[in-house]
This record gives C-alpha cells, sequence and structure tokens, in this order.
C-alpha cells in the first residue's frame, strides 16, 4: 500500500504545486490522477519513487516511510513507464528490458529468460525483438518495451506518467486494453497520470481528480461520473459530454444487443409469437435462425403484419430487404442523420465481419442516453 | 621523378621527422582530451560557466597559430614543450565543445528515464550519456588530431622539429622536393588519422544510434 500523507511541494514560497495531498493507493489497485495541464499530477507521482522530495508531508510504501530508503534502491524497485519513452537508443531491447535486474546484479541466465518471458507476455516474440535497436521499432512497440522494462524487475508498483498519450488514437486503444489485460494476470499497484478523462475512466479501478495541487474527488469512475463532488469536477469529467459531443458515441454503445432471428421460410404466426415471447417489435430475418453465421436477408418489423390475413404467409414474403446496415462504430450523430433522412426506425448494425450485431431502434437511444445523463433534477 | 628520389635519399629523415610529427601533435590531442573531455563534461550542468569556457576556448583559437606558438615560447624555452602547449590549446576547442554538445544533447527524457530506473549518477555518465555522446565528442577529436597536424608544420619554427622542417629548410633553399614531401606527408598523416579515428568511431557507436553531422 502507498499512502501520502501531508504532502505538499514548492518550488518557491508562494505556490505550492502540490498542497497538502493525502491518498491511499491499495494493493493491486490502478490509480489515476487527472487533471488539467499544470495541476501537479506528475510533481505527485515523482515524489513517490523520489525523482521529487516534498517539502512537507510524509510518503509511505507499505507502512515504511520512503524517506528511509535508499533513492536508488527504492527506485529499482518501483516500475516507471514515461510518455517519451526514453528508452535507451543505443542498447537492443534486450539490454532496455534488462537494465535494472543488471543493475540489481541478478543473474544472467535469468534475466534472460525473463526478457524472453516479457516479450511474450507483450506479444513481441524474442527471436524477432530482442536484438533490434528502439529505432527500429514503432510508437507503440516501443511503449510495449517500455511497458516491459518496467515490469522486468518485477516490482509491485508501477508508475506510468501518460505512457500513452503520444500514440495515435488507436495504437492507445490498443495499449490500453493490453494494460487491463496485463493488470488481470499481474495485479500491479499502478499510478497512472493522464489528462484524458476518457483514459482515467477506462483504466482507474479509482480515479483521483486533481486541480491547483488538490485531490478534489477520489472515488470510482462509476461515483465520478454519477456522483461529482462539485461544478468542477462535474465540468471536468463532463457528464454531460456526451450531448456535447455525441461524434463520441458509437453505433455499437447504441444499439440494442439483443436481436432476434428468425428462418425466412417459416410463417408469420412463428413471428409473432416470437416477438410476443421477446418483446419485441422487429425480427432479423436469415436464411437458418439456428445457424450462428447466417446472414441477414431482411428485417421484420411488427407494422409489416398487419393487414396479412393468411397466418401461413412465409416471413420471406413480406420482410423489408432493402435495410441500410451501420457500421458498429458509426458516429451518433451519423446514425441519426441516416435515419433521419431514410426514415428509417431500425438500423441493424454489423461488426467488421459484417455480421449484425445488435438493432439500433429509437428506443434503443434513448435508453442509452437517459443511462448516461445521470438525473440531477428531482421531478 | 625528383620528388620519388629525394624520398628514397631521405627515407631515415623523413621517417624520424614524420615520428615526431606525430608524437606532437599526438601529446598535444591527448593532453587537450585528458583535459578538455573532463571540462566538457563538467560545465553541462553550469550554463553560465559553459558559456564562459567556450568563450575562452573560442578566443585561443582565434590567436594566430604562429603568434601562438610565439607566445608559449618565453613559457616553455624552445623546441617540443612550447609546440605541444600551443598544439594542446587549440584542440582544446573542439573537444571541450564537442563533448558538452555531445552530452547536452542527450534526451533529457532518456537521462529521466535511467534516473527513475535508479541508475546513479555514475552509471548513468558511463552507461547512457558517454555512449550516446561517443560520435560527437570523437568528431571533436578527429577535427582536433587533423587542424594538429597541420598546425605541427609551424612547430619546426620554433625549433620542434616534424614535418614542418621539411618545409621551412625547403623554402630557405628554394628545394621544392623538400617543400612538397614535408606539405604531401603532413597531408597524407592527417588523413591517415581522420581514418583511423573515424574506424575507432564507428566501433564505438551503437548501432542503435543514427549519427547526426556536427561541426
Ligand atoms: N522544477 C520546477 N520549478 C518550478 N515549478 C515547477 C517545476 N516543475 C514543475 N513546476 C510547476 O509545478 C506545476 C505542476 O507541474 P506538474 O508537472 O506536476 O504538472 P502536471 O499535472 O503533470 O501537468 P501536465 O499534464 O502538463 O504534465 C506546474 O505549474 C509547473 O509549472
Ligand atoms: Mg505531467
Amino acid at each position: 500500500m502507498i499512502s501520502l500523507k501531508g504532502v505538499s511541494k514548492s518550488y518557491n514560497q508562494q505556490t505550492k504545486v502540490v498542497d497538502d495531498l493525502n491518498l491511499e493507493i491499495n494493493d493491486g489497485e490502478l490509480v489515476v490522477l487527472v487533471g488539467e495541464s499544470g495541476c501537479g499530477k506528475t510533481t505527485t507521482m515523482k515524489m513517490i519513487n523520489r525523482l521529487i522530495e516534498p517539502t512537507s508531508g510524509d510518503i509511505f510504501i507499505d507502512g515504511k516511510n520512503i524517506k528511509s530508503l535508499n533513492k536508488n534502491e527504492l527506485r529499482r524497485n518501483i516500475g516507471y513507464v514515461i510518455q517519451n519513452i526514453g528508452l535507451l537508443p543505443h542498447q537492443t531491447i534486450e539490454k532496455n528490458i534488462a537494465t535494472v535486474p543488471l543493475l540489481c546484479k541478478k543473474d544472467k541466465g535469468e534475466v534472460k529468460a525473463r526478457v524472453h518471458e516479457l516479450l511474450d507476455l507483450i506479444e513481441l516474440p524474442y527471436d524477432i525483438y530482442a536484438s533490434r535497436y528502439p529505432r527500429e521499432l514503432s510508437g507503440g512497440q516501443q511503449q510495449r518495451i517500455g511497458v516491459a522494462r518496467a515490469l522486468a524487475n518485477n516490482p509491485d508498483i508501477i508508475l506510468m506518467d501518460e505512457p500513452f498519450s503520444a500514440l495515435d488514437p488507436i495504437t492507445r486503444e490498443q495499449l490500453q486494453n493490453e494494460l487491463l489485460k496485463l493488470q488481470v494476470e499481474l495485479h500491479k499497484t499502478i499510478v497512472f497520470v493522464t489528462h484524458d478523462i476518457d483514459e482515467a475512466l477506462k483504466l482507474g479501478d479509482r480515479i483521483a481528480v486533481m486541480a491547483d495541487g488538490n485531490i478534489l474527488q477520489y472515488d470510482t469512475p462509476e461515483n465520478i461520473l454519477k456522483h461529482p463532488v462539485n461544478d468542477y469536477v462535474e465540468a471536468f469529467v463532463g457528464t454531460d459530454r456526451l450531448w456535447k459531443t455525441p461524434d463520441m458515441l458509437k453505433a455499437k454503445e447504441v444499439m440494442n444487443k439483443k436481436i432476434i432471428k428468425i428462418g425466412a421460410d417459416r410463417p408469420i404466426l412463428h413471428a409473432i409469437e416470437l416477438m410476443k415471447e421477446h418483446d419485441t417489435n422487429i425480427l432479423i430475418v436469415v436464411e437458418n435462425a439456428s445457424s450462428k453465421s447466417s446472414k441477414m436477408l431482411g428485417i421484420l418489423g411488427i407494422n409489416r403484419l398487419k393487414g396479412v390475413s393468411n397466418p401461413a404467409t412465409k416471413v420471406r414474403d413480406i420482410m423489408k430487404v432493402d435495410v441500410i446496415k451501420i457500421p458498429q462504430d458509426m458516429s451518433l450523430v451519423e446514425v441519426l442523420n441516416i435515419r433521419k433522412e431514410n426514415g428509417i426506425q431500425y438500423s441493424p448494425v454489423m461488426d467488421v465481419a459484417g455480421n449484425i450485431i445488435g438493432i439500433i431502434t429509437n428506443t434503443s437511444i434513448i435508453n442509452v442516453l437517459t443511462d448516461i445523463v445521470p438525473d440531477k433534477e428531482e421531478y | 621523378m625528383d620528388l620519388i628520389n629525394y624520398v628514397k635519399d631521405n627515407y631515415d629523415l623523413i621517417l624520424k621527422l614524420t615520428g615526431q610529427h606525430i608524437s606532437l601533435a599526438g601529446i598535444g590531442v591527448l593532453l587537450a582530451c585528458a583535459v578538455g573531455i573532463p571540462i566538457g563534461f563538467l560545465i553541462v550542468n553550469h550554463k553560465k560557466l559553459s558559456k564562459v569556457v567556450v568563450n575562452i576556448a573560442n578566443i585561443i583559437q582565434t590567436i594566430p597559430s604562429l603568434a601562438l606558438f610565439a607566445f608559449a615560447m618565453p613559457l616553455f624555452g624552445i623546441g617540443s614543450p612550447p609546440a605541444i602547449f600551443a598544439l594542446f590549446l587549440y584542440a582544446l576547442l573542439p573537444i571541450i565543445k564537442n563533448t558538452f554538445i555531445g552530452i547536452n544533447n542527450v534526451d533529457p527524457a532518456i537521462i529521466e528515464a535511467a534516473r527513475g530506473m535508479g541508475m546513479s549518477k555514475t552509471q548513468i555518465m558511463f552507461k547512457v550519456e558517454v555512449p550516446m555522446a561517443i560520435s560527437v565528442i570523437m568528431g571533436g577529436i578527429r577535427i582536433a588530431t587533423v587542424t594538429g597536424i597541420g598546425i605541427t608544420t609551424i612547430a619546426a619554427m620554433i625549433g620542434a622539429g616534424g614535418l614542418g622542417q621539411l618545409i621551412y629548410q625547403g623554402l630557405s633553399m628554394m628545394n621544392y622536393e623538400m617543400i612538397f614531401t614535408g606539405a604531401i606527408s603532413s597531408a597524407l598523416l592527417a588523413l591517415l588519422a581522420d581514418f583511423i579515428l573515424g574506424m575507432l568511431e564507428m566501433k564505438l557507436t551503437s548501432k542503435g544510434i543514427v549519427k547526426e553531422e556536427t561541426i
């Protein structure tokens, strides 16, 4: 456990960059420090591995005051990942990852095995990458190496200062997911600094929202979103940010994942039964409803059933075939436009492979939006 | 043809003078390395001091070489000591400057990462700064060596010997073979030294570092 007790830092007498900060981080927890530029996130983090010494206050790791520990020893037992990656350009990937264990004079054979293991973990094969130099890797690969290097000495604590913010959005998301996956396996105590609230919400077990050297709120992502302690936090996390930027909402996030399939050759009687049973107005018509990969032939809305007198009519004969399929990553704004222009009620959503994974209806959109926007008013 | 005959006839003398030339320039540059590289390191973290030091070295560089040799004489008498002293002063600037630039240009993020991993100051110096700056430092040594070998020809004027002796004697005797032999040998020596140092630089520089051209 890491605890910061009354920690302050000032570079001159007037302003406190970090102001009487208290923070407890449990073992195995991923805590994100988030806040605007200059609010003191990096300073707070660097005090934990004593790259910066606090002006006052104490920091304890597992009950030990870190002031009483040797600086370099302390740092060798805390993984450290920074935005600029900071790999040693003149050393191979193998040597880079091995840096700290070698500083600690670990057995060379063991270290080599460890490098092998870590490269496997981050899915960069040893035979291809170990002997390369950092400049021979992409930015994303380099940052993976940065993470592997931080893990090399098997520290319990890892500090990460905006590790992914220099990467393109796709790579960033990949690395975020990998970090979450790693964390499930490794259960490290991670302090993660970012100014990106989305990243914070995605990664953090708990999030500390900082401003002017203070922690305004320290809580789970859900509570930060639903119960911001004050206007600043509310504005910063932007509970209404999805309203302001509906571009951030993707088709797959507003779709109803419950899709009911029906075989094209079934009678409409069966369709009515299915709708009743699943409490839905819309069915996806496929060649064969029991096959998972069956292609969508059309959709059948409840309104199409009106006025069909023969209950033995096949679904195929009355289904709507010219259906506009929505790619899963299309933004809500575009989806709404398409629906408006074409006067559509039901929009099936497909994944990259073209499989139908959900359906957007007016209800699904409203459900999602009411979920996102917490009730603030009493009615 | 006369040139070849001259070289054949005076083989021993040329060899002896070349030896003198190499030791004058070599000792001058080595001393400059011994003093200049540590100075370069020391001034990296002192902005003001670094300016002062580089300025002083710049000023030394602007003193005409002949004058510098002359100034050194009252201090060291005649012969090799004043020559070596002057050569040492000349070599100082490129070595200090390149060491300073090389170390100063190491990305602070990398130093920070190294500190964060628990490297001590000495470890950072030898495991990070020196290997990353080595090609720039070597560049300074190469410049110092090439110019040093050129300037050493003047050392003959204060009785230090070296290939310059052939040039000055040749001039006074109007013996062109002698002049050319001195000049060409000195030029070849400079090229050879640069080549050897270049090889050494390549050996010392990690393949992971893309060499930046520096002056
Ligand atoms: N060495 C220093 N001397 C004086 N002030 C400093 C120093 N280092 C940081 N500061 C100041 O401390 C404040 C907090 O800096 P810090 O690096 O912790 O911010 P941050 O929250 O990490 O911001 P960012 O998101 O931009 O990285 C800033 O206002 C900065 O100007
Ligand atoms: Mg920062």
